[in-house]
């Protein structure tokens, strides 16, 4: 049937239909994946890119007085030690105008991130600004609340009048605008970020390192068993896979408490006087995410030993070489691309961190995860949020590149 | 197991050595999960061993107490709800995927399934921001719309496992018996996917009911869902009713991992490779 259809047309006609018809099948293809493409810029992509906006956005001033705005700029603090009188007017006129329409909470909230308390002042302010000034509008502003008399008043404003500002992410590197422009040290008591973040790195790694040392070994057990045991072995490492991170987390709690089981039997066996304080303190982070973790380093492990020859390492040994460089010359090579992705898979998980961490780690071991929900939710700092957030995100980007460009993303399984 | 004779002292010193390493890590990492189940049946009112007693009465608070009540209600209804929407979606776009002339095709790969590694306090707050003028924080809906991003890659990346496998003559041969499209789907495709396909809504089910950090930014009292009713327990006054919840969520996952182990094997022996 085929023969007579085939002698039917020429080549080149075969040749275009052909190509239609695998025209056809792709276009049919990427149909299938447009709904989930489409939910994900929606729901995921868009907002991320949002919140990466937030990180240099700086509208509140603009778009709430934006005449001043645009003044204040003009304004050169080493000739005049304050704005210019028109510029005054226009500062009041705005302020009293934005106040009447209730428009001030985003201001004030911008202004306060930067100077806490700030808020007060301008909502003082503008409450108690006059219709006409009494005397010039430097006196009356000054009159109402000293801190209109400083030029470092002043120079906030024209720091929060331009649309885009570098201040968070700055700020979110221990750095800020002098007052003379460029960029310098910001004050030592406000200098934690770079610590949170070498903080962060110093615990992802560590804890990469300790799933691989104790992954490791048991990988190679279980790759090198009968089918039959291994896969029993295997399902109580899958079970902490599946188990609730709270869960697991309480259960760590329950443990590593004063009172808790590891402690009496410590103290039970004689080896130490007091109970030790294995929880809320980088002890507990480190065990309790090193526990989390750890099935994602044994399953990729064991799925690249169990693809190894087992007749490889006994080759070496055959020809004369100590077991242990048989292991070490041979085995272990071969096990890298797994090495490679247990790492970056734990790695890339742990340095994300929020929740284990916030509940059996101590003030002082918090990741930059803890920051981010902190500014979001208890100090409504957006900016500073949206620019912890963008730092950590593209970590992780860097990382999650890595990780396709080294193992692949087909390797990425589950189970 | 009988170690071979040949074996010199050191190597049989390591043998024993290498398997005490293995069955410390593996208690490791089970005991810990299970020490909580005890103490759900515990008479006192504290987390500590020894028990004073046994008894239900956790259990009896966790299932008479209006807020677990209304928290395990709204955990189940957004976690049905992301399964059926993250399964359909993300069998779809693994079926168009599995083309091996699909356009860039790593790339797209790539971005379905980078909602699993970017840090999850990144996609709250992204999704919190987005949300707040739209309105759509402290509601159900918004919360399975976010949840359905985190568990979609874990549809896409069971079912596309399972496609790897499948053999496309299958379908060309139904084709050239006559069968229209949908009904090699029907009866050729869907039952070898089948697996792939429940696998994946199960990893999808888990991890909704599960999260916690997305429903911390946006529910409020009315939404709170179990994880984060136990967030908040855990937290501010730690007792046996979470023990009840906690071992009620193990027996859980042991029962959803069963099921998809038995699936994963059901599958690799259809597809001859066990």
């Amino acid at each position: 049937m085929t023969v007579s259809t085939a002698t039917a047309l020429t080549g080149s006609d075969l040749k275009r239909r052909l190509r239609r018809a695998e025209w056809r099948g792709r276009l049919r293809a990427i149909a299938l994946v447009v709904p989930l493409l489409l939910f994900l810029i929606f729901f995921f992509i868009v907002p991320i890119a949002r919140m990466m906006w937030l990180s240099v956005d700086n509208s509140e001033l603009p778009s709430t007085l934006p005449r001043f705005a645009e003044e204040i700029q003009q304004w050169d603090p080493t000739e005049t030690p304050l704005p210019d009188e028109s510029v005054l007017a226009l500062f009041a006129e705005e302020l009293r105008a934005a106040a009447e329409a209730r428009d001030l909470a985003g201001v004030a909230r911008r202004l306060n991130t930067e100077v806490p308390g700030f808020r007060t002042t301008i909502m003082g302010t503008a409450r108690r600004l006059p219709d006409s000034p009494e005397g010039s509008w430097s006196e009356t502003l000054i009159g109402i609340n000293e801190d209109w008399a400083e030029a470092e008043t002043w120079l906030l404003l024209r720091r929060a009048s331009t649309t885009v500002t570098p201040y968070y992410l700055l700020a979110s590197m221990d750095l800020r605008m002098g007052a003379e422009g460029g960029v310098e040290a910001a004050p030592r008591d406000q200098a934690i970020y770079r610590d949170i973040f070498a903080r962060t790195f110093t615990i992802a790694v560590g804890v990469t390192l300790l799933c691989l040392l104790l992954g490791y070994p048991l990988a190679y057990k279980l790759a090198n068993l009968p089918a039959r045991i291994s896969n029993l072995l295997l399902i109580l490492v899958l079970l902490p896979f599946w188990t609730s991170l709270l869960v697991r987390t309480t259960s760590w709690i329950v443990l590593l408490q004063r009172e808790g089981p590891i402690n009496q039997a410590l103290q039970g066996a004689g080896m130490i006087q007091d109970p030790l304080q294995l929880i809320y303190n980088r002890f507990g982070v480190y065990v309790a995410m090193t526990h989390i973790l750890l099935p994602f380093m044994v399953l990729p492990l064991y799925s690249v030993m169990r693809g190894i020859n087992p007749a490889l390492p006994r080759a070496a040994t055959g020809l004369g070489a100590h077991p242990f460089t048989a292991f070490r010359r041979v085995y272990l090579p071969l096990t890298t691309p797994g090495i490679g992705a247990g790492c970056l898979l734990v790695f890339i998980l742990s340095i994300g961190y929020y929740i284990t961490p916030a509940l059996v780690g101590g003030a002082n071991d918090q990741m930059v995860s803890w920051f981010i929900a902190f500014f979001t939710n208890q100090t409504v700092n957006w900016g500073m949020a949206s620019a912890l957030g963008s730092l950590l995100l593209v970590a992780v980007l860097i990382i999650y590149w890595l990780y396709i460009r080294l193992v692949g993303v087909e390797r990425m399984r589950l189970g | 197991m009988a170690l071979p004779q040949t074996y010199t002292r050191e190597q049989r010193i390591w043998h024993w050595t290498h398997w005490g390493i293995v069955v410390a890590v593996l208690l490791f990492l089970v005991l810990p999960i299970l020490v909580i189940v005890p103490l759900s049946f515990s008479a006192g009112s504290f987390l500590s061993f020894p028990l004073p007693g046994l008894s239900l009465q956790w259990y009896q608070e966790l299932f008479s107490s209006d807020p677990w009540q209304l928290s395990f209600r709204n955990s189940i209804v957004v976690a049905v709800a992301t399964t059926l929407l993250a399964t359909f979606l993300g069998t779809l776009a693994a079926m168009g995927l599995n083309r091996a002339d699909f356009p860039a095709k790593s790339a797209v790969m790539a971005l379905l399934i980078s909602p699993m590694v970017v840090p999850i306090v990144i996609v709250g707050v992204g999704i919190y921001f987005f949300y707040a003028p739209l309105g759509l924080t402290g509601s159900l809906l918004g919360l399975t719309l976010a949840h359905t991003v985190l568990a979609v890659p874990f549809v896409v990346i069971t079912v596309s496992a399972t496609l790897a496998g499948f053999d496309y003559n299958l379908v060309r041969a139904a084709a050239s018996l006559g069968a229209p499209p949908v009904l090699t789907f029907r009866k050729v495709v869907l039952p070898t996917i089948a697996p792939g396909v429940v696998s994946g809504a199960i990893f999808a089910f888990v991890t909704s009911f599960d999260e916690v950090v997305v429903a911390l930014f946006l529910t409020g009292p009315g939404e709170r869902t179990l994880p984060r009713q136990m967030f908040v327990g855990i937290r501010e006054n730690i007792s046996p009713v979470i023990a009840a919840a906690a071992t009620l969520l193990i027996l859980l996952s042991i029962l959803l991992m069963a099921t998809t182990e038995l699936l994963r094997r059901r599958s690799a022996r259809l597809q001859g490779r066990e």
